[in-house]
């Protein structure tokens, strides 16, 4: 265990901790505890830069279960740093922020800092373990905390909802993605990702090459909310805002983008690879920002934003990965996608942040968050407005900010894509521009409209719930001002992150494209000159305006006034429909009868036993090597079946019982005849106990109906009692030949030769009962008498005043 | 002789799950019982058949037969003649408390 290993673990540590310090010291708000943790790791990880940024990397290696190559391998490269760094430094800012948004008087905090710390040491867990187990083991912690964190305000309905619909749905993800990583070890074997990344060329030569790669992306997809298992985001926003900034716009929803960044190594260059993930990037950032324009709540505009810029994220590492095609890093063609997703992936973490907090600060101050109920909040709330401002400005693309310099890198991105030449990209590359700068005119549009519902028009205080409208405490602006900050600076001066945190992440996405020592080239300036990057930006604003001032000639279309994603009904539909599925599924076969499941049972012992045999081409009936039959036994085993046959035939109690007497009788006498008397004597001394107790207790029960049974069900009854007494003849007989055939030593062999020397024993079988398997006899005994306790509590046991049943 | 076994097993299993799958508690006791002995005989009879002498060393005879199964089998009378019990005195309480002996009428509400 190194000092990294307890970084990871920390806040799973710290967690334990919290429901004490909230329960002793309830006069300060839990939060103030919490804050230190994420503020120590911030700056520890800090402390990695010089490291990375050089070209190095750092491994900690800590054995988990070696056996199965499971290790908990810490490994810090340049995309685990910034990763690392993004997970501590909003963290810090969100449980500032979170400190003045939840009352500590009515809010359970100690609910809140447990699940929030528990989901941050498992994001570190995903971003810093190179196992892929120990990834996924993280990933689901992530995914459970991320639920119980949506169901924080367990009592309402939605959020319940939210919170199950998101577990459905990520943690089908996962366990596609699990099953993904064993088909990786399959091929590899190994679940370290360095080592498979080194062993690449095989992977991508093996058959399930494609089936692992469509496993890993399903996980990756559902986590990070890509079409069409996007529609679990929105309905997260029902949990407090900090967590909507922090798990469902700045961290977890990018670990799906961190996993196809971090696994690029090993799948990247293969035409699926690009296609799926650029294609469905490129579908997710155009359904969510038209969506996003359609929406009614704050949040929700947020989600479907968030939605969309992770589909862009997406899209530009498909676009990105075609670069393992050409092995090689001097091109700046496709090194500009990867640039552009890395550094729009810090720039979405700050400008999104802030508009989440800021979203958070409405909701606080108003009471509500619907933009249909909310406007002329500009005066009101000069500082929120700002903030917002910067931050919408940001993400619609607009000089100076940060966005807008990620956003012309993603149009350079997608227009060198139609440059590569491979793919079958000159046929129908052209498409990827053009859906690129049609969700961006959405982008821009949802941006005007959401600042302008929220802060221009007129204040109408009678359409909210709150008497007074304030800027909010101070406390809450620090976190939203700091991230506004970052967007302005990261804006004006993009190359203070260039060499320190993008080169090594970028690195870190390529690695093997590079030789030692050299680095990528990153310099991100405001002006290219008169490019079709420009021309487009634009176009975006025009059109943007253009459709925000026909705004009323739309805002009563059908379009605009439906806000339901339509594949909320597929989930909905898809949802009642499993469980009224197997309540029906459920319904026919537990019917309560005994019979029916006796037809259940049997008839698939009988097709799991047929099919065996099939396969096995069994039973081996030649060259049996039988015992001959003594003539008198054939008398016996008439008897016998002449007893046996008939008992189903009978009406009469009595009869039954002393047929079943008479054929117990003669199981005896078989086992004398096969030279078991220890069997027989047995059987004999029960089988008198037994007819006794049949006696005893038919006694009370009433005489025996004459059933009459359809003739359906008696040829059915026939079949599989036949049937099954047909395979029981031949699964006894294989299983006897392939004995004879195997012709293994008999394990009884050690009891013959050892009972008289170590047991002091003639008979064997006895001294195998009492002595060699004493132990086996002593609980048989304990079974017996736990039988007698029932028979004797169900006959005599009656508690006074109570139920008789 | 094994052969013949097999095929006496064979039609006690028969037998067996004819009588399980009928209505009436008695047969369903009687149907239990019917199933072990086939069970034990199974044992016995895949270990070989009459090969050897009982598994009794002063009869100090060259070969014996399998004492294994016969213990496996011993073990087992005991255990089904419990389960056998248990089974009855559940019919006799069954009864007492419901008045049928038929499971049709035993069901569990269909509504529940």
């Amino acid at each position: 265990m190194t000092l990294l290993h307890w970084a990871v673990l920390s806040p799973f540590i710290a967690a334990i901790l919290i429901p004490f310090l909230y329960k002793y010291l309830k006069r300060i708000h839990t939060g103030w505890f919490v804050l230190i943790l994420p503020l120590a790791l911030f700056i520890y990880f800090l402390s990695f830069i010089p490291e990375t940024s050089s070209g190095n990397v750092v491994l900690n290696n800590l054995d988990w279960v070696p056996s199965l190559g499971i290790n908990f391998n810490v490994y810090i490269d340049g995309l685990s740093l910034l990763f690392a760094l993004l997970i501590t430094g909003i963290g810090t800012l969100v449980v500032l922020y979170s400190i003045y948004y939840l009352s500590k008087q009515k809010e359970k905090l100690n609910n809140f800092y447990v699940y929030l710390l528990m989901f941050m040491g498992a994001m570190l867990g995903v971003v810093l373990s190179d196992n892929l187990i120990v990834i996924y083991v993280f990933w689901e912690v992530t995914s459970i905390a991320s639920s119980l964190l949506i169901s924080y305000w367990y009592t309402r309905e939605k959020s319940i909802y939210g919170a199950q619909k998101s577990m459905y749905i990520t943690v089908f993800g996962g366990l596609s993605m699990l099953a993904g990583f064993s088909l990786l070890y399959v091929i590899a074997g190994t679940f370290s990702i360095r080592e498979l990344i080194a062993n690449a060329d095989l992977i991508m030569a093996s058959s399930l090459f494609i089936p692992a790669m469509i496993l890993v992306l399903l996980g990756a997809f559902t986590k990070s909310a890509q079409f069409p298992f996007h529609i679990w985001l929105p309905d997260a926003m029902e949990a407090p805002t900090p967590v909507s900034a922090y798990l469902h716009s700045a961290t977890m929803v990018k670990a799906g983008i961190y996993l196809v960044a971090r696994l690029t190594g090993v799948f990247g260059g293969a035409p699926e690879w690009f296609w799926i993930i650029t294609i469905a990037g490129l579908i997710t950032l155009i359904w969510g920002s038209i969506s996003a324009v359609r929406q009614k709540d704050l949040k929700g505009i947020l989600a479907y934003s968030t939605v969309s810029q992770l589909g862009l994220i997406m899209s530009l590492l498909g676009a990105g990965s075609a670069a393992f095609y050409f092995q090689d890093g001097d091109s700046p063609l496709y090194m500009t996608a990867i640039l552009a997703a890395v550094f729009h992936l810090i720039n979405h973490a700050t400008f999104k942040g802030s508009l989440f907090m800021a979203a958070g600060i409405i909701d606080h101050e108003t009471g509500t968050r619907d933009i249909r109920k909310l406007g002329g909040l500009m005066t009101i709330m000069p500082v929120t407005a700002t903030i917002s401002l910067i931050g919408l400005a940001s993400m619609a693309g607009l000089p100076p900010f940060n966005g807008f310099l990620s956003k012309e890198l993603f149009l350079t991105g997608m227009l060198s894509v139609t440059e590569y030449g491979i793919f079958n990209l000159e046929a129908i590359g052209f498409i990827i521009p053009i859906i690129a700068f049609i969700a961006s005119v959405f982008t821009f549009l949802y941006c005007i409209l959401m600042f302008y519902k929220t802060f221009m028009g007129k204040f109408d205080i009678s359409k909210l719930k709150v008497k007074h409208v304030h800027e909010a405490p101070i406390g809450m602006l620090i976190s939203p001002i700091i991230l506004a900050v970052l967007v302005v600076l990261f804006g004006l001066f993009p190359n203070l992150l260039a060499y320190s945190i993008i080169e090594p992440a970028m690195a870190a996405i390529a690695p093997g494209i590079l030789s030692p020592g050299e680095f990528f080239d990153v310099h991100i300036t405001h002006w290219h000159g008169f490019s079709a990057e420009l021309f487009m930006t634009l176009g975006i604003i025009v059109l943007g305006v253009l459709l925000f001032i026909t705004f009323r000639k739309w805002e009563n279309t059908a379009f605009y006034r439906g806000e339901q994603d339509l594949f909320n009904y597929a989930y909905d539909y898809g949802y009642d429909g499993l469980i009224k599925g197997s309540q029906w599924l459920t319904r026919i076969q537990m019917t309560g009868r005994l019979r029916d499941y006796f037809i259940y049972m049997c008839t698939f012992i009988m097709l799991i036993m047929g099919y065996t045999m099939y396969r096995y081409n069994l039973p081996l009936i030649q060259n049996l090597d039988l015992s001959p039959i003594p003539v008198y036994t054939w008398f016996v085993i008439l008897v016998f079946l002449g007893s046996i046959l008939t008992i189903p035939f009978l009406n009469n109690r009595i009869a039954i019982i002393i047929t079943t007497g008479v054929s117990g009788f003669l199981v005896a006498l078989l086992f004398v005849l096969f030279r078991a008397p220890d069997l027989a004597l047995t059987q004999l001394l029960i089988e008198t106990v037994s007819v006794v107790l049949f006696m005893l207790v038919f006694y009370h029960l009433p005489k025996l109906k004459k059933v009459k049974t359809p003739p359906k069900m008696k040829t059915i009854k026939l079949i599989i009692s036949i049937g099954f007494g047909l395979m029981i003849t031949l699964g006894s007989l294989s299983a006897f030949s392939m004995g004879q055939e195997a012709n293994y030593e008999s394990i009884s062999e050690y009891y013959t030769e050892n009972s008289k020397e170590k047991a002091g024993g003639y008979n064997i079988v006895n001294v195998i009962l009492v002595d060699f398997r004493g132990l086996d006899t002593m609980l048989e005994v304990l079974v017996v008498s736990l039988a007698v306790l029932t028979v004797v509590s169900l006959i005599r046991l009656r508690f006074k005043g109570g139920e008789d049943v | 002789m094994e052969l013949l076994m097999s095929i006496v097993i064979g039609i006690i299993f028969s037998v067996s799950i004819y009588l399980f799958m009928s209505k009436n508690l008695l047969r369903v006791a009687v149907a239990t019982l019917l199933l072990s002995h086939g069970v034990h005989l199974l044992l016995v009879t895949m270990s070989g058949l009459q090969r050897g002498a009982s598994p009794i060393l002063s009869f100090d005879a060259e070969a014996y037969t399998d004492p294994l199964p016969h213990a496996l089998v011993l073990t087992a009378i005991v255990i089904s003649f419990a389960v056998t019990a248990l089974l009855l005195v559940m019919s006799y309480r069954t009864y007492k408390v419901h008045k049928t002996d038929d499971l049709e009428d035993l069901r569990g509400s269909a509504d529940e």
